[in-house]
């Protein structure tokens, strides 16, 4: 069970809804992923052509836990603008806080980030921090009342997979809040290997969305959480430098 | 009359509110969240809210992102 800001997931995979080729296949992924808690992101309608719709009409929100994330903003009044347009449409108090501070990397701005973090959270939203693999920081938006602290494991769409285990379990260890690692995983087994490092969750999108059968790709992903946070609870040997024999060495014939 | 919607000069049929501007646009006022001259507007409010010349609106909904 993941608790985030008082709220109870079975799953601990958290998945995007963006990229996807078309709305059909992303239903059927996001339910291949057995995910609960789904990103969505604020845009403006367009008025000009009507047939896109907004992405509510595809998922069933009594089933899915719609979180508003605040992707594309690129300072802290912007994100606060997005998050306050979010809560109206009025779903739940959860944001999920991204506050980009480079193009090509889209690297977070983490000071615009904790920023915004405390702005929001004083207003009563429950702040989601997308932010960088940095344990100070983690405290610090911990200690300006996020309700989860979400470093990436790479950029963003990057597929890189987990750069830095020991950062990501150091941050884990550390903070009380729950820790969801944000972006970066590119297959399954990148999956499996940051659950084990002990964090909550993961968030993922592209990883799914781009896969040559998303759906697939959304039930491996589901299989690498599992895999992963069992293989963290059930507590991997130790690392040794030199081998040893898993069969009797008694017993061998003369 | 005129207002900025969504960043754009728009000519609209004459409406009071927004309310009266969503239904002239053919908007689900429950699909969409409007900002009034950069204020957001209170879903149940939207039919009290006057809307008038030159007023800047914007208008969102959810699309898909991660």
């Amino acid at each position: 069970m993941l608790q985030i800001g008082g709220k109870d997931f079975e799953s601990r995979l958290l998945v995007g809804t963006g990229k996807y080729r078309t709305n059909d296949e992303m239903v059927r992924a996001i339910a291949a992923s057995g995910a609960d808690v789904v990103t969505v992101a604020v845009r403006r309608v367009n008025l000009d052509r009507r047939d896109e719709g907004g992405i509510l009409h595809h998922l069933d929100s009594a089933r899915y836990f719609l979180l508003a994330n605040t992707a594309g903003c690129y300072s802290a009044d912007e994100a606060i603008r997005y998050a306050r347009l979010a809560r109206e449409a009025g779903f739940n108090e959860f944001v999920k806080l991204e506050v980009i501070g480079d193009q090509e990397t889209l690297l977070p701005d983490v000071a615009g980030l904790l920023e915004a973090t405390t702005v929001l959270a004083k207003e009563g939203f429950k702040v989601m921090a997308y932010t960088n693999d940095d344990l100070v920081m983690a405290l610090r938006l911990e200690a300006a009342g996020a309700v989860a602290v979400m470093p990436l494991a790479s950029p963003i769409g990057s597929g890189l997979g987990l750069l830095n285990p020991y950062f990501i379990r150091t941050i884990k260890r550390r903070l009380h809040v729950p820790v969801i690692v944000d972006a970066g995983v590119g297959t399954a087994s990148d999956a499996c290997l940051v659950m084990e490092q002990g964090v909550d969750g993961i968030l993922m999108n592209t990883a799914i969305a781009e896969a040559a059968d998303a759906v697939g790709m959304a039930k491996a992903m589901r299989l690498g959480v599992e895999a992963g946070r069992a293989a963290f609870l059930a507590g991997r040997m130790p690392r040794r430098e030199v081998a040893v024999p898993s069969t009797p060495a008694s017993g061998m014939l003369s | 009359m005129e207002l900025m919607i969504n960043g754009d000069r728009r000519t609209v049929p004459a409406v009071e509110t927004v309310a009266g501007l969503l239904a002239a646009l053919d908007l689900d006022p429950r699909a969409v969240v409007v900002e009034l001259n950069r204020t957001i507007i209170r879903r149940p409010t939207v039919a009290d809210t006057p809307v008038v010349e030159g007023d800047q609106v914007e208008i969102v909904h959810f699309v898909g992102g991660g």
